[in-house]
């Protein structure tokens, strides 16, 4: 294939210490003196792709879920249009973009941003079909307007399921992010795409674990972030 | 595109041959698991949970992981793909069995039905649309991933896409059309499968084309699954698994 199975490169001109010359399975010494010019900052561009690209996404899908949710019609267009989308292979998207949009971080939020349209439209729009018709009917008898219904009745009921969608884009995005090195050089990917021209192992498995614990992380973050918005889920589960 | 049929092929089916065989080896570790966990409605902690730790994995820093641990090669593909496959694949097996409508299976026992004729004729039928929105939901994951495993020496396609040196710009374009080509039409292929899968009685308009949804995600599961939820309820969640 390429250089990957070529004779490995030893990083550091040679200069690095005998776990590094031996190539062995994981060196800690060169992981920690080069966490501040290599994983420390791969890991906040990691950050930012993502946060970006979930940010970016929500408000469309969000919008888009709410335009479904008044006009029934929306639902199956947009569905077949993101699930198409959902089902491209990373790598072809972010190749299939770069003659458009060259290789770019746009390039790549693109994709990324695409990626999380079918997840958080389903389930905003899920989670806004499933109140209760009996809360709607009350609010209604109240004298509340459909927009106030949507606001004080509809969203807060809605948000279990909004925020497991968020949690699954995000946890998604992270996956992704680390494919979009392979057209921009940024994030935990880049490492990774790096190690793969020298065969150093060390360095596959230090970014290798860091997106995976990246992903980890995020994952038992919004877990908690959606028991702090929704108290009483916990508290009718108990 | 058209004068490289012949390598456009090829790769192609180096492409679903690795993809087959991942799932091949998935499904004999996963399904049988998940199905009995389901049958004695017992493990649904793990069963759960072990597609939420799956989903999160992603897929480029397993296989790099893989890199360095067990080298470049077939190996390393296969085994990355397989940790990928597992988690969804089994998940479903098991919400599928466990969340039979228990009046059916009360119904069973009722009419003298032993344990394994009620799982080969109640509780496998019943199961199987959701079975099998697992592996579709595997297989689409696979074949995605088995592009990206190229960069490890699997193969397949996935080869053209990240070596424009020797392919060119086109080249790698036609690959990459290809690949999303192939993505879809297995994913469209699985879904008219699953609707054959499910029995008369019970079916509704599953999605032909996108994900399925698919049991695991649904909000809340992971700490409490609700037992025996009724039939035909939209999924909340996503796939159950990430995606490459």
């Amino acid at each position: 294939m390429t250089a990957a199975q070529a004779a490995p490169v030893i990083p550091d001109f040679g200069g690095g210490g005998g776990c590094v010359r031996a190539n062995r399975t994981f060196c800690w010494d060169w992981f920690s003196s080069h966490w501040g010019d290599t994983f420390e900052p791969a890991l906040v561009q990691h950050l930012l792709l993502t946060g970006v690209a979930v940010m970016i996404g929500f408000a469309i899908a969000t919008s888009c879920a709410l335009v479904a949710h008044r006009r029934g019609w929306f639902e199956g267009p947009f569905v077949t249009v993101s699930g198409i989308l959902y089902t491209i292979p990373s790598l072809a998207l972010f190749q299939l973009l770069v003659p458009i949009t060259g290789l770019t971080v746009l390039t790549a939020e693109i994709a990324l941003v695409s990626y999380t349209l079918l997840i958080i439209f389903r389930n905003v729009l899920t989670g806004l079909r499933e109140v209760p018709e009996d809360a709607r009917e009350a609010a209604r008898g109240m004298g509340l307007t459909a927009n106030q219904i949507l606001a004080r009745v509809e969203l807060p009921l809605a948000l279990p399921a909004i925020v497991a969608g968020l949690r699954i884009a995000t946890v998604t995005v992270i996956s992704l992010a680390t494919v979009a090195a392979f057209v921009i050089d940024r994030g935990l990917g880049a490492p990774i795409f790096a190690a793969l021209q020298t065969s150093f192992k060390t360095e596959f498995i230090a970014a290798g674990a860091l997106a995976v614990a990246l992903a980890l992380a995020a994952d038992g973050l919004l877990v908690l972030v959606a028991r702090a918005l929704t108290p009483w889920a916990a508290a009718r589960a108990a | 595109m058209a004068d490289n049929l012949g390598l456009l092929s090829q790769k192609t089916l180096e492409l679903l041959a690795l993809s087959a065989a991942a799932i091949g080896i998935s499904l004999l570790l996963a399904l049988p698991l998940g199905m009995w966990l389901g049958h004695l409605h017992r493990g649904s902690f793990v069963s759960i949970n072990v597609a939420n730790v799956g989903r999160a994995l992603p897929s480029l820093a397993v296989i790099a992981i893989g890199i360095g641990v067990l080298g470049l090669g077939f190996l390393n593909v296969m085994v990355a793909l397989v940790v990928l496959a597992v988690p969804p694949l089994l998940t479903n097996a098991y919400v599928a069995i466990d969340q039979v409508d228990p009046d059916a299976v009360q119904a069973a026992r009722g009419m003298g039905m032993s344990p394994r004729q009620l799982f080969a004729r109640v509780e496998l039928p019943l199961g199987l649309p959701l079975v099998f929105a697992g592996v579709r939901t595997a297989a689409v994951y696979v074949v995605a991933t088995a592009t990206l495993a190229a960069i490890a020496g699997g193969g397949g396609l996935g080869d053209i896409i990240v070596n424009q040196a020797s392919y060119r710009l086109p080249g790698v374009i036609a690959a990459a059309i290809w690949v999303a080509a192939v993505a879809l039409i297995v994913d469209l292929a699985l879904g008219l499968a699953q609707r054959l899968a499910t029995p008369r009685g019970v079916r509704g308009p599953a999605p032909i084309l996108g994900p399925s949804p698919t049991a695991a995600t649904l909000p809340g599961r992971e700490e409490a699954p609700a037992p025996h939820r009724s039939r035909g309820r939209p999924g909340t969640g996503s796939r159950a698994q990430g995606k490459t």
